[in-house]
């Protein structure tokens, strides 16, 4: 592989910008208050950065600042002040390391975090709006809710032209409305549609761009680590989406990809075990983590958190810019209503992945500090096992709190789910060949 | 005549096991694994040996297995207890589809395939609750050896319901108890009946398939094994061996590779 990295600089192009652009856009978060420049807290399920970049908001994600504390190892410190501070174990790591790094003035080991102008948020995750309330104590500012309507059951979606769908759609178009408003008085600036024309036009390549680098993962061996590599185009897909940035980023992610995929170029050595990840992944060892199964040869090469975290944008849905209001509204609804689904709703997409992806196994991971993302995984997994003929592995950690991290058993249930892959392969194997397994 | 072992290596006891080329059990040893865990299984391994007067030379492999298995310096490979557990299981049951395990730190509930091999399994999270852990700090509130626990709690004609397992609050959840008058063997009954029916929620989790083989330690408590059968309709497979399983089972796969040694490679497939 070093020989195609120093042939032509391609490959790990995606990891080595993201990391570089992300640590420039910390930088510029640093310097808006000197600059004078507003910033809007806002959640990676729903963003509005479309809206919000026409006021030229920058858009601070507290669940990102939060992560990038545990992956940095220092989230335990941010935990121990938030509790202190009288916030219980058992609430959302995220918030409380965003509580802990308010109460330090806006302290972050990648630079300093402004205080919040306005907050927008939807209802994707019910902490959300506790969680943006902590804000407006904090600071008195503007936060607004925008209520997303959900799948009401399993696989009972609706789409355009449906009653449904078209009255939920009015809902949200008449909230994007108000939030406009508030953007207005909060930024002093008037809303501009041509702007919003062009930022959705970048959030269009962005989306299509981020869909083909998921679909490329069908490639054997897979071209990127859904949970590694993942994290870093999360970032980047939240943090720059709108931007022409953003945009050629992803579009140069894809020729990556692609040139990997072309070349037969994996992310582990020897790609035995092809992989999904149900979940948040386990930050406060995140390296570790991922090792336990490449030292197997597992290769993640999907998650549902690159589903939900990224917005539900992984559906590709794409902006009629012709009608941009009307559009957004109806993107906001679909992406929102799917980041739900992935979490809620997982078991079908999971098993429609299994044969053209070729997976192995699902492992889900369940974390003690966020219930949204964990609750119903159980339900699901039995759902998947039941339909499809995968191993499955059921591990629980956290996202953020190392206290409820146990390596040893980790990798004890990690290592028995290889053992168990083996001899799945084994018997299949033997099956084939119509051979007495025993 | 070759020989196989297994090592398991438990966060409260560890096991030795060799086994001859027909997989019959030549001798085992069981010491308590303490802090010195290295030499937990070295010390296991050498009272085994011994008990035949076996000459070490004579085992051609050696498998590590449980919590400590890395630690099997002198073993061959290493295969987790889950596994193990398992293969063990069938090959002393084979009719076995489930294994629930009963250790000093966890419970496994295990789905295995007619040949052994690990379909699925759940565990208990990284608490204790509800394990063997939780019958000690019962048996230790109580005064009671741990030994004699199972008999005494089927002396009881009325099962007191404990609501938590957790150990920590084993000793405060049977005082409190006793302070309202219960009977130590009804307190007793009330344990072993949530144990196992926490232990049935991880059955049911992988699929509770007949038949359902109980290894471990706690298998040498009659009440457990009273208290599984109750609640599942059923008896579950227990042997004199059950506490070796985890051994057993790494035993039987340091045979398979013994025994795959001397088969031709082009052979071996078919």
């Amino acid at each position: 592989m070093s020989d195609h990295q120093s042939a032509d600089g391609i490959v790990g192009r995606g990891a080595r910008e993201g990391a570089d652009m992300f640590r420039d856009w910390f930088q510029h978060l640093t310097l808006a208050p000197q600059r004078g420049e507003k910033s809007a807290y806002v959640f990676v399920m729903g963003s509005m950065a479309e809206i919000l970049r026409v006021f030229d908001f920058h858009t601070v994600f507290p669940e990102i600042n939060s992560l990038q504390t545990a992956v940095r190892r220092v989230a335990h410190e941010y935990l121990n002040v938030a509790e202190d501070y009288g916030y219980s174990p058992d609430i959302c790591g995220y918030v409380k390391a965003d509580v802990a790094m308010q109460l330090q003035g806006g302290r972050h080991p990648m630079g300093t975090i402004p205080k919040p102008n306005l907050a927008v948020y939807t209802n994707a995750c019910n902490t959300y709006i506790k969680w943006a309330e902590i804000w407006e104590r904090f600071y008195h500012v503007p936060i607004f809710t925008l209520d997303v309507p959900g799948t009401r059951t399993a696989g009972g979606q609706t789409w355009s032209g449906h009653p449904d769908f078209e009255n939920d759609k009015q809902y949200v178009a008449a909230q994007i409305t108000e939030l406009i408003e508030v953007c207005e008085q909060v930024s002093g600036k008037k809303f501009d549609i041509d702007r919003l024309r062009e930022i959705m036009g970048y959030a269009n390549q962005m989306t299509r761009a981020w869909k083909r680098v998921l679909e490329l993962n069908q490639s054997v061996p897979a071209v990127f680590n859904a949970l590694t590599d993942g994290t870093v185009y999360l970032g980047m897909a939240n943090g720059f989406r709108g931007t022409k940035e953003g945009a050629d980023y992803f579009n140069r992610l894809v020729e990556e990809m692609e040139y990997k995929a072309a070349n037969h170029l994996g992310t582990v050595s020897d790609e035995k075990y092809r992989l999904i990840f149900v979940g948040v992944p386990c930050y406060p060892i995140f390296r570790r983590f991922n090792e336990m199964f490449t030292e197997h040869g597992g290769a993640f090469i999907s998650s549902t958190y690159l589903w939900f975290a990224s917005g539900g944008t992984n559906l590709g849905f794409e902006y009629d810019l012709s009608r941009p209001l009307d559009s957004l509204a109806e993107g906001v609804l679909i992406s929102v209503r799917e980041a739900m689904d992935a979490m809620f709703f997982q078991e079908r997409r999971i098993i429609d992945m299994v044969e053209p992806y070729r997976v192995d196994g699902v492992v889900y991971h369940p974390i003690k500090s966020c219930r949204t993302t964990s609750t119903g995984q159980a339900d699901n997994r039995r759902a998947v096992l039941a339909a499809c003929d995968v191993g499955s592995l059921f591990i629980e950690s956290d996202m953020m709190d190392k206290r409820v991290v146990s390596e040893a058993q980790l990798k004890n249930r990690i290592d028995a789910f290889f053992e168990g892959l083996a001899t799945r392969k084994t018997m299949k194997a033997v099956a084939g060949q119509g051979l007495d397994s025993r | 005549m070759a020989y196989g072992a297994g090592v398991d290596v438990g966060s409260t006891q560890t096991k030795a096991v060799i086994i001859n080329e027909q997989r019959g059990i030549v001798a085992r040893a069981l010491i308590d694994t303490g802090a010195n865990v290295v030499l937990a299984a070295e010390n296991a391994y050498a009272e085994a040996l011994k008990s035949i007067n076996l000459d070490e030379r004579e085992v051609e492999y050696v498998v590590g297995t449980g919590y400590g298995r890395y630690k099997v310096t002198f073993g061959d490979t290493q295969i987790t207890e889950i596994s193990c557990h398992g293969r063990g299981a069938v090959h002393m049951f084979p009719g076995t589809r489930t294994v629930v395990d009963m250790g000093g730190q966890d419970t496994k509930a295990i789905r295995v395939s007619p040949t052994g091999e690990i379909l699925d399994f759940c565990m208990n999270d990284k608490c204790a609750a509800g394990t063997g852990r939780f019958l000690g700090a019962a048996a230790s509130a109580l005064e009671i050896p741990l030994g004699e626990l199972g008999q005494v709690a089927l002396r009881a004609e009325k099962a007191v319901k404990i609501s938590t397992t957790c150990t920590v609050f084993a000793e405060s959840e049977v005082v409190s108890w006793l302070g309202k008058g219960k009977k130590v063997e009804d307190i007793l009954l009330g344990v072993h009946q949530s144990i196992a029916s926490r232990s049935l929620g991880l059955m049911r989790r992988v699929g509770v398939e007949p038949e359902v083989t109980f290894t471990g330690g706690v298998t040498l408590n009659i009440g457990m094994v009273t208290a599984l059968n109750e609640l599942l309709g059923f008896k579950v497979n227990v042997s004199e061996e059950s506490h070796y399983m985890g051994a057993l089972g790494a035993a039987l796969f340091a045979m398979d590779r013994i025994l795959a040694g001397r088969v031709p490679a082009k052979e071996s497939v078919a």
